[in-house]
């Protein structure tokens, strides 16, 4: 039988990086993911895996320690909420140009500014698009329970360091917060020294003779250079699209009209889609998991034979602009969000269905 | 005697550590950067841990230090370089890890980490050039910035009622309780350099042996900066930089503790 647990989505986020053989995690209070540090700092993981657990003086040091451990080749990751994920875009930049692979959690919180602790959505523009400088993605994993919080922790390292490339874990506050039965991955020890240096021969792990040395920078002046870089950068996020996309799709078969919702809205949207088809409306829900890369190909099919899609989320909408990119136009895309920490309830997602689609 | 008779190996009397890449040096003429990278160079040869250093370059006129010493590097964001060098330590405790920043990098944009690295005590060693001036981006003024000094974004001087006063951090390092060592040395002379390269090999094997943070601060020149010929940069700085940045030992807690027996 297997050992199911009750506990937060953060909490779980802590457990799963100590049990996937995490080397460290650097981190700055804020509401509502503090769960995350101070569960790590019960677990003392420091005595057992020997993993290292630090808090930081601000998100800014916290995602720089995480850029100088991602370089010594280590598992290392930080989490945050929405005003402490902004003041992290600049080192994000860095790993990314860089091409290190960490693990950066947001579960997110109402905004803009320092906004409400209450749960959004709306920093998926920030996560998706790139949000620091330059032309960058980050691999974007939408958790919808506290099972895939826990699971998306060993996947998100694991994707990292198959494409050198940060992964972040991008769940709401609701997923962060509440409390569901999770089965924890079983442990698996940390990598030792010599494993480190042979899968990350790149690491600053120390010159040793028979190797040059080991420079970790994203700085290249000439512009040859730095465009090479950048193109570079570009052939490895189609690589990711091409390989990468998941997405769960629930009773799109005969839809006519599909409900699009990552996180715990895509939960709302199956009981408004179970509603609706109680009323007789052929409704199903698509649910991306991987925000990048997105499901293109799943929506631009489900476009041939459906009547419209509603994407539903916590924002003003930002993901229904990727969903329109891939509709192109051949059925009408709408939208119905909350904002501020407003969670929509299913009633009211069906009723905007019936508003702005079926009518 | 011709000179095939001189260059024999037993005339040797100096030779460039091996620990120097042959990269051409980017550094103006006269500046001090050169002088303190041969030293942090030559002690990591001398105490044969090249493959246990691992340096972090700051961004400023240094932020290429990674083309010239040996070793594994990592380049900091702007200020960020105790961030990195405190995971990069914390995660592989058995290296030599050190910062290298100057005077925009640690005392400006990156005096948060700077101070809680320190606070902290990580077992790391920040070299600190100071020269009073934003070098890299074109002599602006830095937070050292002597009273009175010109720069690029205070030509008429420095203002203290404008722009506040010379910052002396590393007496504010001194203060806290996680620094084992900050002294204040400079490379403009032999005498000075011998003493500079004794505080770098101290400052090394305090970090090795887990006493805490250490932080050499170098009152350096800045010759194009501060328009003057690398003469009269030391000139200068002997004369009005060492008035305001005393040069010595402003922590030593081997020091205290011998006193205090």
């Amino acid at each position: 039988m297997e050992d199911f647990k009750l506990m937060k989505g953060n909490e779980a986020i802590a457990h799963a990086a100590v049990r996937c053989g995490a080397d460290g995690y650097f981190g700055y209070p804020i509401t509502p993911q503090s769960e995350v540090m101070e569960t790590l700092m019960e677990l003392k993981p420091w005595e057992t895996t020997g993993m290292v657990v630090l808090q930081a003086e601000s998100e800014v040091a916290a995602i720089n320690m995480v850029y100088g451990g991602a370089g010594c080749g280590k598992k290392v990751m930080t989490s945050s909420s929405s005003p402490g994920m902004s003041l992290k875009q600049e080192g994000i930049s860095y790993i990314a140009s860089a091409e290190l692979p960490c693990l950066i959690v947001n579960v997110m919180r109402g905004g803009p500014g320092l906004g409400t602790i209450q749960p959004s959505q709306a920093d998926y523009f920030q996560a998706v698009k790139g949000g620091g400088h330059g032309d960058y993605r980050l691999i974007v994993l939408a958790p919808s329970t506290v099972q895939e919080m826990a699971d998306f922790v060993g996947l998100g390292f694991d994707l990292a360091f198959k494409y050198q490339n940060p992964a972040m874990i991008l769940a709401d506050g609701i997923v962060g917060q509440m409390m569901e039965k999770v089965v924890l991955p079983p442990f698996k020890p940390r990598r030792t020294e010599e494993e480190v240096r042979q899968e990350c021969p790149w690491g600053t792990t120390g010159k040793l003779p028979n190797r040059k040395r080991n420079i970790i920078t994203s700085l290249a002046l000439e512009a040859e250079v730095m465009e090479n870089i950048n193109l570079k950068l570009q052939a490895k996020y189609r690589e990711i699209e091409k390989n990468e996309v998941r997405f769960e799709a629930h009773q799109c078969e005969d839809a006519d009209y599909v409900l699009v919702a990552f996180g715990s809205i895509a939960r709302i949207c199956e009981k408004a889609m179970e509603m609706a088809r109680e009323e007789g409306y052929k409704v199903g829900v698509l649910r991306p998991i991987t925000l990048f890369p997105f499901p293109t190909n799943p929506i631009k099919e489900l476009s041939q034979k459906v009547k419209g899609f509603l994407t539903v989320e916590m924002s003003a909408g930002q993901m229904v602009e990727d969903v329109r990119l891939t509709v192109n136009g051949t059925v009408p895309v709408e939208f119905y969000g909350r904002m501020g920490g407003i969670v929509p309830s299913a009633e009211e997602i069906l009723a905007a269905l019936k508003e702005k689609l079926i009518k | 005697m011709t000179t095939k008779d001189i260059i024999k190996p037993e005339n040797l009397v100096y030779g460039k550590t091996k620990l120097m890449t042959e990269n051409q040096m980017h550094y103006c003429p006269g500046c001090s950067h050169g002088v303190v990278h041969k030293l942090i160079a030559e002690v990591i040869e001398e105490m044969n841990i090249q493959d246990k250093a691992i340096g972090v370059a700051p961004v400023g006129c240094a932020v290429f230090a990674y083309n010239y010493i040996d070793i594994d590097w990592q380049e900091a964001a702007h200020g960020r370089a105790p961030a990195l060098a405190t995971a990069i330590k914390r995660l592989q405790p058995d290296k030599y890890v050190f910062t290298y920043q100057g005077d925009g990098d640690l005392a400006a944009i990156g005096t948060a980490e700077t101070i809680h690295a320190c606070n902290r005590g990580e077992n790391i060693v920040i070299f600190f050039i100071n020269n009073a001036i934003y070098g890299m981006t074109g002599g602006q003024m830095a937070p050292t910035t002597l009273e009175g000094m010109k720069t690029a974004t205070c030509p008429f001087g420095r203002n203290t009622e404008l722009n506040g006063y010379p910052l002396k951090i590393s007496n504010l390092l001194a203060e806290l309780d996680g620094t084992c060592y900050v002294t204040r040395q400079s490379v403009q002379k032999m005498a000075s350099i011998v003493r500079a390269k004794k505080a770098i090999r101290k400052a090394f094997e305090n970090s090795i042996a887990g006493k805490g943070t250490s932080v050499v601060e170098f009152v350096s020149t800045c010759n194009s900066g501060w328009k003057m010929s690398p003469h009269d940069s030391n000139k200068w700085m002997e004369e009005h930089m060492f008035a305001k940045y005393p040069l010595g030992d402003l922590k030593d807690t081997e020091k205290v503790h011998t006193e205090a027996k």
